[in-house]
């Protein structure tokens, strides 16, 4: 693929989008540093696992139990659990690559799928051009690894008033790519308000909420999607993007 | 017994990297099946929409706050405002709110 102007255009419009993304990871990533610091990691390992990784809750289970002294299998398996998820978004985003995408763009874009970014990435219109997840990547994988990085370094926290102002910026983007398609959709709205409620009652029935909260994110998504999908299939016919 | 951090790391970042990069690098062809067309359509809804309620409300230093940003998050997405605009409109209103909630 060349570098054209159309690609580079979708660059920069992914460093845009990716601004947020990229605070709000920093401000995540820093309470990660902290985690990162009492399992023993030096600020090199630190920002190592978090260039490499780009999941939260993955991380922090994993290095929590490194901490406690857990075996490689067990971090394996944990991170196995923790980051399941992504293969259903993988899945979904692989639709919105043309069938022509060289094998070097999956591989690339394969690198940091995560909810944030997979959020942005999905609520554009069409088919995804590399370009823009890559410009999106440069922002938010920065973001994360020197966050846990300064995490480690400066050992405590951001005072609180800033970690929890920061801390639903995330928020903000999820419902900024969710919203605006259950205004056009009722069936998207009430697959969205469904999840709402499911989520509420897994997180505080005892049953559910002993999982970890990677693993009821699997179980709803599985559970509500098959749902949505029996009760409300797509048109033969329909583009994916169309409800 | 010790074992050695950059292992660790190592098994980390393999085991996530397999879990994304194997259906992308996989699944080349549009998918016919309507089930799994239609299923893979509502998982971002689905799963966005969990990990964001009730987590919203409980990470903030309080639920108010928190119940403050989803409405507005809400509201603001609804007019159509962009990802960074929403995020700042949650981030501003958590902040502001706290100032009074939280002494």
């Amino acid at each position: 693929m060349q570098f054209s102007s159309t690609n580079s255009q979708a660059y920069r419009e992914g460093l845009h989008d990716g601004i947020p993304i990229g605070l709000g990871y920093f401000a995540v990533a820093f309470s990660l540093g902290i985690i990162c610091r009492s399992s023993g990691f030096s600020v090199f390992q630190g920002f190592l696992a978090s260039f490499l990784n780009n999941t939260s809750a993955g991380e922090f289970a994993a290095i929590t139990l490194i901490g406690a002294g857990a075996s490689y299998l067990e971090i394996a398996m944990v991170t196995l659990i923790a980051n399941a998820r992504y293969l259903l978004m993988s899945c979904a985003l692989s639709q919105r690559f043309a069938s022509d995408t060289p094998m070097i763009h999956r591989l690339g874009v394969a690198f940091a799928v995560t909810d944030e970014l997979f959020g942005i990435a999905i609520a554009r219109p069409g088919m995804l051009n590399p370009w823009y997840y890559y410009g999106a990547m440069s922002m938010a994988i920065p973001g994360w690894s020197s966050g846990t990085a300064l995490g480690i370094i400066a050992g405590s926290q951001l005072p609180a008033r800033i970690v929890s102002a920061l801390s639903v910026a995330l928020f903000g983007m999820f419902l900024a790519v969710i919203i605006p398609p259950a205004r056009q959709s009722k069936v998207i709205l009430a697959v969205i308000l469904t999840s709402f409620a499911a989520s509420f009652i897994a997180s505080t029935w005892p049953a559910l909420a002993a999982f970890s909260s990677g693993t009821r994110t699997i179980i709803l998504t599985v559970a509500i999607s098959t749902m949505a999908a029996l009760l409300h299939p797509l048109k033969a016919d329909a583009q994916f993007e169309e409800a | 017994m010790k074992n050695n951090i950059y292992v660790y790391i190592a098994i980390m970042a393999l085991v996530t990297y397999a879990i994304r990069v194997i259906p992308l690098a996989f699944i080349r062809q549009e998918i016919k099946n309507n089930f799994i067309r239609s299923f893979l359509y509502y998982v971002p809804y689905v799963t966005l929409a969990v990990m964001t309620f009730p987590a919203i409300i409980n990470d903030t230093q309080n639920p108010i706050a928190g119940a403050l940003a989803l409405t507005v998050g809400i509201a603001a997405a609804w007019r159509g405002l962009s990802l960074f605009h929403v995020a700042c409109c949650c981030c501003a209103v958590v902040f502001v709110a706290e100032m009074i909630l939280v002494p």
